[in-house]
């Protein structure tokens, strides 16, 4: 079902289809994340890709004309890099041990210290927001902070842009 | 949208249980899944919705942009004072242990009001960015 969406959002022209077959693929995307047992994400992926990008996605066609303008040059380059890119990943996906594999080293480091000890340590029987809000609270300061940036960086240009169009009237 | 009766009064009834969900994954976040990011963007999505459907002059009135503009500094503002309150209480920058009686209601209190300051700034952010695409396809 992700396949046929892909193909159908790389062969489709008219942009309102191509917002709405991305919700989509969030919605299916979020339904594999609850399948890998990350709930937490699988949440964000709904809320976010299929429900306010769509939005701010939507708004943005409102600006435009909804439908794709025709390329200059012929799309070889791109898809050659693409390729190659998918091909390599899938390769290196064989020097990876093997799904839910216990022995694998990233359960070896500091994650079994966490799911030991972290319930006793923090109280919160949700590994994941224990490790996000306490074992690894300097990085989730950081990503705050990411999304304060770049929420101050829209305001900044969109806020300039129009009143410079509104000077110029 | 504003004349449907259907999307009006399903937007009214709604409305107030996204919010109570949000507030659910907001601080149930510590027992079930979700967290501070998660309660921002359903807020955040509550109240593009109802700018949606009521119109956003009305939305804008309901949701001011000063306070918008207000959360998106005071959730950073509030992750940096958890970390600076456990600096003026003895520990660490972002040491939740001396933030209680114990160390475990101290990890409680800090987990909570972190992850309340990521769901203001996340919150903030999302509608602000919403706020400014929508204002501009109303200018044209």
């Amino acid at each position: 079902m992700m396949l046929f969406t892909v193909a159908v959002l790389a062969r489709s022209r008219n942009l309102f289809a191509v917002v709405v077959l991305s919700s989509v693929y969030s919605f299916l995307m979020a339904t594999v994340l609850v399948a890998l047992d990350a709930v937490d994400v699988a949440m964000t992926e709904a809320a976010v890709g299929a429900g306010v990008s769509t939005v701010l996605l939507l708004g943005a066609l409102h600006l435009c004309r909804t439908e794709e303008a025709k390329h200059a040059q012929a799309p070889w380059l791109p898809l050659a890099m693409a390729v190659v890119t998918g091909g390599v990943l899938v390769y290196g996906t064989y020097g990876l041990p093997a799904f839910s594999d216990p022995q694998a080293p990233i359960h070896q480091h500091v994650a079994a210290r966490y799911l030991k000890d972290g319930p006793r340590e923090t109280g919160v029987p949700n590994i994941v927001t224990a490790v996000l809000a306490s074992y690894r609270g300097y990085d989730t300061l950081g990503e705050t902070i990411v999304v304060f940036t770049a929420g101050i960086g829209v305001v900044a240009l969109l806020r300039r842009r129009r009143q410079r169009s509104e000077g110029d009237r | 949208m504003k004349d449907d009766v259907v999307l009006r009064v399903v937007a009214k009834l709604l409305v107030p249980f996204i919010l109570l969900f949000a507030l659910y994954v907001q601080f149930h976040g510590d027992f079930g899944p979700g967290g501070g990011f998660q309660a921002g963007v359903i807020i955040a999505a509550a109240v593009i919705f109802y700018a949606i459907i009521f119109g956003l002059p009305t939305a804008r009135s309901v949701v001011p942009d000063w306070l918008v503009e207000a959360m998106v500094a005071a959730g950073v503002l509030l992750y940096l004072g958890v970390g600076l309150a456990g600096i003026l209480l003895g520990g660490n920058y972002l040491d939740y242990f001396v933030l209680g009686a114990t160390p475990v209601a101290g990890q409680h209190r800090g987990i909570f009001w972190v992850e309340a300051g990521v769901g203001i700034t996340v919150s903030g952010v999302m509608l602000k960015i919403f706020y400014m695409f929508a204002a501009r396809a109303r200018d044209k």
